[in-house]
């Protein structure tokens, strides 16, 4: 065997629907990077020093192949000047809805990112990641859809009353969130991430049934997806996108974050050489797994999604929650090498 | 009868309030109105909570379905007395959170089902407990969107312990969801995967069950 690949060139590789040397893996630990530092929650996202530095440090402990300029789903909430909760032990979340009737969205106009300074620093973020880690690996940029931020922007209940009820200002939503989605994923491509992923729980049939899907959110992804400048994920956030696999294919999505409620080999067997698929390992069991649980679910899911490339072993949720310990993580890490290596010989005789 | 039950699933799922009327008026028209609730909506809105659950039904479905049919109800009331449910003291509440959906589902389906029940809105641990232990709660169903919150769920437990306060906790939202052993763990008394398993569990109580 000759020498390693980069974590760049394993994910190209993957992405390609060809096999590298091993399977590549995404931790997306965005918070575990200020346990590292010895800071709160709070602290470690206040400078962009703190997120490279974690982050770096995480790239090698856990040895996975991305670098990820993800804060937290709520910072675009921030940015059209909405309130973000900080907690001691979990992401920050949304605060209080800042659209709280629906004929306020006839006067919404998309926000400036230059005056966000959550935005801002994310970016400044990103470009220093590039500065360090250059080509060898990838970073990643985070945008929320513009079909699933609003449930941060007027609430759950109420946008899907908007979807059913108000279809023209549904629209007209649609229209304004399309605009700053572009402009904040090409922002972030601009300051040196590689790829874009796309959170669109909104769209999977857990919280959609694919009809909906068919005249709304599809519709918004095939617009944002072929006007971002880089490649793009589309990311079920744990949602499940069985029934609706073969139409994000129209998207031009890159790829596809899969769900622990889905078959992830029924995935793969749908995306195989067209979009390459990321997941499912269950975000919220993992918090109780012991080593060799941990190596069971890598072993499972590279078992189904694995052979030929076009797969990335990931959680299924996009966020690893802060009480994930790092043993199960590094547990996870040692799996995926001893599991991960190409040609997958092993998988002919697994049974499960 | 199960072409009503049908006809009324099928203009829920479509979110046809006019054709859920019209079913409606198809039951009154031969039934005593009021049984609609218990011979239809119950049973309907049991069969969509079941669909979301093994992934058939979107959630918006059962939101807006649950929005329908609580409007139907309502309209009822205006009309014909309603049964009335012999039920513990219930009250709903949002964990340290600002997510709503999962609670107005239950809230709105227990209400199309004949329960009364308090709303809490959006609480954390210390309110939730004083205003429990104040209304004299027996049920406190708690809705739960991220996992910090739903092990906030112990410090509940906890402090109702500590006050000697029998009052029973029933979790449901996506994290018990994704870890079918994460009630236990957070000292729940049940766990509801949709709606109508609050009304098992309320049945349980009534009849004794620990």
């Amino acid at each position: 065997m000759g020498p390693s690949m980069s974590c760049s060139e394993r994910v190209l590789t993957a992405m390609g629907h060809k096999e590298a040397d091993r399977v590549p893996f995404l931790l997306s630990a965005t918070m575990h990077g200020a346990k590292e530092l010895g800071l709160s929650i709070r602290e470690y996202f206040s400078k962009p020093e703190n997120v490279v530095e974690g982050q770096m440090r995480l790239l090698r402990k856990y040895r996975h192949d991305f670098m990820s300029g993800m804060y937290f789903a709520a910072n675009e909430i921030e940015t059209w000047g909405g309130e973000v909760i900080f907690f001691d032990d979990g992401a920050p979340n949304a605060g209080e809805p800042f659209i709280t009737k629906s004929s306020m969205i006839t006067g919404l106009t998309p926000p400036r990112i230059e005056n966000s300074n959550l935005a801002q620093r994310i970016l400044k973020t990103i470009s220093l990641m590039k500065e360090r880690v250059g080509d060898e690996a990838p970073v990643v940029g985070v945008v929320v859809s513009p079909f699933s931020v609003p449930v941060m922007q007027m609430g759950f209940g109420r946008y899907i009353r908007l979807m059913y009820e108000e279809r023209p200002l549904f629209e007209q939503l649609m229209k304004v969130n399309e605009e700053f989605c572009v402009s904040w994923a090409d922002a972030q491509l601009a300051a040196g991430a590689t790829a874009i992923c796309c959170f669109d729980p909104v769209s999977s049939t857990t919280i959609t049934s694919r009809q909906m899907f068919l005249e709304t959110g599809l519709q918004v992804a095939k617009r944002v997806i072929g006007r971002i400048s880089g490649p793009t994920v589309m990311h079920m956030g744990a949602g499940a996108c069985g029934q609706i696999v073969g139409d994000i294919l129209s998207t031009g999505a890159a790829g596809l974050g899969v769900s622990s409620l889905d078959d992830l080999g029924v995935i793969k067997d749908s995306c195989r050489g067209k979009v390459t698929i990321l997941g499912n390992l269950n975000n919220i069991e993992m918090r109780n797994w012991s080593a060799e649980q941990a190596e069971q679910e890598v072993k499972k899911a590279i078992a189904s999604a694995g052979a030929g490339g076009g797969y990335v072993l990931a959680d299924n949720f996009g966020e690893i929650p802060w009480q994930v310990p790092d043993e199960v993580l590094m547990a996870i890490s040692d799996a995926v090498f001893k599991w991960g290596q190409y040609p997958l010989t092993w998988v002919r005789d697994y049974e499960g | 009868m199960n072409e009503l039950l049908n006809d009324f699933e099928q203009a829920l799922l479509a979110v046809d309030a006019v054709a859920a009327r019209e079913v409606f008026d198809r039951w009154g028209a031969e039934n005593v109105r009021s049984e609609f609730l218990d011979q239809i909506i119950v049973p309907v809105l049991d069969k969509i909570g079941d669909g979301w659950a093994e992934g058939s039904v979107s959630l918006a479905q059962v939101y807006m379905s649950g929005r329908i049919c609580e409007k139907l109800v309502d309209a009822m009331i205006l009309r014909d007395p309603m049964p009335v449910r012999s039920h513990p003291r219930i009250a709903i509440v949002v964990l340290e959170d600002r997510h709503i959906l999962g609670k107005t589902i239950v809230y709105s389906f227990l209400r199309s089902c004949g329960f009364s029940l308090l709303d809490y809105g959006c609480l954390g641990v210390d309110d939730t407990v004083k205003r429990a232990i104040d209304d004299k709660i027996e049920v406190l169903l708690v809705s739960t969107l991220m996992l910090p919150s739903a092990l906030r769920v112990k410090d509940l437990r906890r402090q109702f312990d500590a006050r000697d306060a029998d009052v029973k906790i029933v979790v449901g939202g996506a994290p018990f969801r994704f870890d079918e052993t994460l009630w236990k763990e957070v000292g729940a008394y049940a766990m509801g995967r949709t709606a109508f398993d609050a009304v098992s569990v309320f049945a349980g109580i009534e009849g004794g069950a620990s």
